[in-house]
């Protein structure tokens, strides 16, 4: 069974934000594997291991992006490959989707597999456009997985439960967190991971050109959220705190 | 000079930074409370290569380098020093002289077992008598047709009450003094062994400290580590190596010290400002973060300088007594800063207080890594 | 030009999301004079048109398929696809909630358009939109602009006020035609309990490590139900086994918005408070007096919360009788 898995760099969710000039700025901020691919690169290395082939994991970047792509082969995936180009810097989710779907086209695979978001822009993008691109079905946050006989058995989240879905691979997957449990990456992994394969291609590559990635949304400004208003700590007995609590949730905020 | 992190040095880093956090630290508080040697955790550090960081990896380990391992330590320690010092008595005490003195089939089992983290290995040097004069250890070993009796009782032994293994060291010629003295393999799954006292601490109550006693325990002729006679030079030779796990583990809990009192100086409002914005407060944790940062340098100078395979007694022994007086100093002034929460049990700082104490004493105390320091300048 | 809403229904019922977007895109319609459509899609819907004129649509386009009896990403996405190339809009809306995250990047990437997920805010300046969508969970915001002919966006539940409105409300039929579904659903499993979804609900009470331990959500629990509350959760009760995933709130959890969110035994590590930053009312229980929370909530209250929260519930109980 062949997965190639899609990976975002991250900054780490500790990350304080710094705006630079209406930019978030990327000066000093630890970058790690977006959490929700973790799962993804989590739950393809034990597909692997239980059916055999391998795991090909793809991201789009620039040259610390490969810091990403080795810490997933280190966790188990075979080989790597970065998508990075100039034309790519701007690009928005489609912009990203398209490369790697072009990508991803020119394999042989079994499943394509996604985390169901990345904590930085939060859009939750990137699996379904890969999945229009290439012309395959879709589930997306998932808590479950079964593959048996070339289907696979889903359990996505949805408002206020779960649905279980069925489909004919290939087709494109999502994790949520609670999927699995991931796991580090051992030291013989880091060892092993020097040695795997990393290839980095461009567009050109991919017999692409910048028009078939150029972005369609553009940020135009980050600011930081306005700081909150300094609350309150109330005093006194706690009868009298939480009477004081009542009637200005009541009164006050009106809320309740 | 590159003072740059390798590929795998900062995978190593980001990864024992995510366990330590995750797995080591829910556990820290317990271990400590408790005197809980943390079984589950060791087992998962087995799992993840941690027991055996440079063992070649045809004898199991993970074959990576010093730096590697000294920033494994530093992390685990930073959350749990008990969890710490149990990663450095493996790695440094058991399985670096078996790699560096054992014979083939010595290292094919007890060395792959050790670095595997299936067996937990220990070093039996210290005695009642024998401390930091370790020359003047009384245990002997005896042989007796194919078979060497070992009697006599080693103390302060980390690892002891858990280990399945020991490096002991032992008198086989008493007329000899330190020359007379040999090193062993001893499986203490043996019915001349048992364990002692088991000492409760004032820091590191997460690992164990114990006795260990050997009546009549007869181990194989084939056990014996090195050669005879050599027992001194194993042991000193294994303590060197052994600082740099003891200075990485005095640096994870210096770091603790700094991080956590920084923090709090921040949040801690006092005069209606937080005592951040207070010159004191600022000049103790400058001092500090540049006093953790010089002693790391040290501490990776030895790892570096023993990768390279070149002598590194004493920059191994400035490491070690910089951090571990560091680490004295840090969780000191730590424990200033949040003052009497610093105190209290409801912060870790007095935790870091006391598991930091120890590093200045075993392994080589601050007063014989001066010994060590001076003795080679002044050759 | 127009505005198409796409109106999300499952099982036959509209959800609130709806009439949240549907409430926007009407004041969106009526700053850039646009008409304001919506689109309405399953089995046998026809009747729920009625809910949505209320909202002031200038039309609402009814598809009526056995196809669409479940929610499928393949034959609801071609449905909206054929119906926004129909009426080739200026902006399409959809709700940012499981079927609106689903399908909105499908269709997106179907019609090679710029969409902006999870929106707070849209903003009309007479020649363009822009797009307000928190980053790094709320740990900043950035403003976007979208240069496709046709913009998406999906809005994020619980922001935009539900406001009813006057409109031609014209229903006509749409009857495109269906493509089936390559994936089918087998079976929905709605959570236990009648507490209402963490993202749409107007308070959530939520626990964390502070509790000690799993038993410790009883109490929570007792206070959601005094105020018919939804139950969330700290990353740190969640890791701890005490709590579903689905409970958590934060960064790597729920982004919520509630009018109110009581947490108690939850510190405020930042990426928590990312996740519920911009509730309108945030009040804190904690013991310890460094405690993050204390800092950022309205009202806080430094104590033990098992002594604490009890009296709170005994006090609602008291106010309302």
């Amino acid at each position: 069974m062949n997965i190639v898995t899609c990976i975002k760099q991250t900054f780490d969710t500790e990350a304080k934000i710094v705006i630079d000039n209406g930019q978030v700025s990327t000066q000093g901020v630890n970058l790690i594997v977006n959490p929700y691919d973790e799962y993804a690169v989590e739950e393809s290395i034990r597909l692997k291991e239980k059916n055999g082939g391998e795991v090909v994991v793809v991201s789009v970047g620039g040259d610390k992006t490969q810091e990403a792509l080795r810490y997933c082969l280190a966790m188990g995936a075979d080989r790597a490959v970065l998508i990075q180009d100039p034309a790519l810097e701007q690009a928005d989710n489609l912009g990203c989707a398209v490369a790697m779907a072009k990508l991803i086209s020119q394999m042989e695979y079994d499943l394509v597999f996604c985390g169901k978001e990345a904590v930085d822009d939060g859009a939750a993008q990137v699996p379904s456009m890969l999945a229009e691109k290439l012309d395959l079905p879709q589930a997306n946050v998932l808590t479950a997985l079964e593959i048996a006989d070339g289907q696979a058995t889903a359990t996505r989240e949805i408002d206020g439960g779960s649905e279980v879905l069925e489909m004919k691979l290939p087709a494109v997957l999502s994790a949520q967190k609670g999927l699995n449990e991931v796991r580090y990456p051992s030291l013989p992994g880091i060892m092993k991971a020097k040695r795997k394969e990393l290839k980095v291609v461009s567009l050109a590559d991919l017999e692409l050109s910048a028009e078939d990635v150029a972005a369609k949304t553009e940020l135009v400004a980050a600011e930081l959220p306005p700081a909150r208003k300094a609350g309150r700590v109330l005093s006194g007995e706690i009868d009298e705190m939480v009477a004081e609590l009542v009637s200005l949730l009541k009164d006050e905020a009106k809320v309740i | 000079m590159d003072f740059s992190y390798t590929e795998e040095e900062r995978m190593m880093l980001q990864m024992t930074r995510d366990f330590a956090e995750k797995t080591v630290k829910p556990l820290a508080v317990e271990s400590d409370r408790e005197h809980k040697f943390p079984r589950d955790t060791v087992e998962k550090m087995a799992a993840l290569g941690l027991m055996g960081v440079t063992v070649p990896p045809e004898y199991e380990g993970a074959g990576m380098t010093n730096i590697c391992y000294s920033i494994a330590v530093e992390e685990i320690s930073r959350h749990c020093a008990s969890t710490g010092i149990i990663v450095s008595v493996n790695n440094s005490l058991a399985c670096e002289p078996v790699k560096l003195f054992g014979t083939e089939a010595q290292k094919k089992k007890y060395l792959a077992d050790m670095a595997s983290g299936r067996k937990l290995g220990c070093l039996g040097l210290t005695e009642a008598n024998a401390g930091s004069d370790a020359a003047n250890v009384s245990t002997t070993a005896v042989l007796d047709g194919d078979e060497w009796v070992i009697n006599g009782q080693k103390i302060f032994i980390t690892n002891g009450n858990e280990a399945d293994y020991c490096i002991l060291i032992a008198q086989t010629d008493k007329s000899k003094g330190h020359r007379g003295l040999a090193a062993f393999i001893v499986d203490l799954d043996n019915p001349g062994f048992k364990v002692g006292t088991l000492e409760d601490k004032l820091g590191i109550r997460g690992s164990s400290t114990a006795e260990l006693v050997f009546e009549d325990c007869h181990i194989p002729k084939e056990n014996l580590l090195g050669e005879l006679g050599k027992g001194f030079k194993v042991a000193l030779v294994t303590l060197d190596g052994g600082r740099i796990g003891v200075a990485s583990q005095a640096l994870g809990i210096a770091r603790a010290a700094i991080e956590d009192a920084a923090a709090y100086a921040k949040e801690r409002v006092q005069f209606g400002k937080p005592i951040a914005n207070l010159q004191a407060i600022q000049w103790m944790l400058a001092d500090l973060s540049t006093e953790y940062d010089a002693a790391r340098l040290l501490t990776h100078r030895a790892a570096y300088l023993k990768d390279q395979q070149l002598p590194y007694s004493k920059e191994a022994a400035m490491g070690k007594l910089m951090a571990s007086e560091l680490a004295m100093k840090a969780a000191t002034k730590g424990i200033q800063i949040l003052g009497g929460y610093g105190y209290t049990t409801d912060y870790p700082m007095e935790r870091y207080f006391r598991d930091a104490k120890i590093t200045e004493i075993y392994e080589g105390t601050s007063e014989i890594m001066r010994l060590v320091v001076s003795a080679n300048i002044l050759r | 030009m127009s505005i198409v809403v796409f109106a999300e229904q499952r099982g036959g019922a509209l959800r609130k999301i709806t009439f949240e977007v549907i409430s926007e895109g009407k004041r969106l319609a009526t700053a850039a004079g646009d008409s304001l459509k919506v689109l309405l899609a399953g089995d046998n819907v026809s009747g729920l048109a009625e809910e949505l004129k209320k909202f002031g649509p200038d039309e609402i386009a009814v598809v009526n398929s056995d196809k669409l009896a479940d929610y499928t990403t393949e034959s609801y996405a071609g449905v909206l696809t054929d119906y926004v190339k129909q009426e080739n809009p200026s902006l399409v809306l959809l709700g940012h909630s499981a079927i609106g995250k689903d399908l909105a990047p499908r269709v997106t990437a179907r019609l090679g358009a710029g969409l902006v997920s999870d929106c707070i805010e849209i903003n009309y300046d007479g020649g363009d939109f822009s797009f307000i969508h928190p980053i790094y969970a709320g740990k900043a915001v950035a403003t976007y602009k979208v240069n496709s002919a046709v913009k998406i966006a999906t809005l994020r539940p619980n922001i935009f006020a539900m406001e009813e409105a006057e409109g031609a409300a014209n229903v006509v039929d749409f009857a495109p035609e269906i493509a089936a579904s390559r994936t089918t659903v087998k079976e929905v499993i709605q959570q236990a309990g009648d507490r209402p979804e963490l993202t749409e609900a107007d308070i959530i009470c939520s626990g964390g490590r502070g509790l000690g331990n799993p038993e410790g959500f009883d109490l929570i629990e007792q206070l959601a139900d005094a105020l018919g509350a939804a139950v969330g959760s700290s990353r740190a009760a969640v890791d701890a086994g005490w709590r579903d995933h689905q409970a958590q709130v934060g960064q790597t959890g729920k982004v919520v918005s509630p009018n109110l969110y009581i947490a108690c035994g939850i510190s405020g590590a930042i990426q928590h408070l990312a996740g519920m930053g911009s509730s309108k009312c945030i009040v804190g229980i904690n013991k310890d007096p460094e405690a993050n929370i204390l800092t950022v909530a309205d009202f806080g209250i430094e104590g033990d919360l098992y002594k604490v929260v009890p009296a709170l519930i005994e006090k609602l109980k008291e106010v309302n009788g």
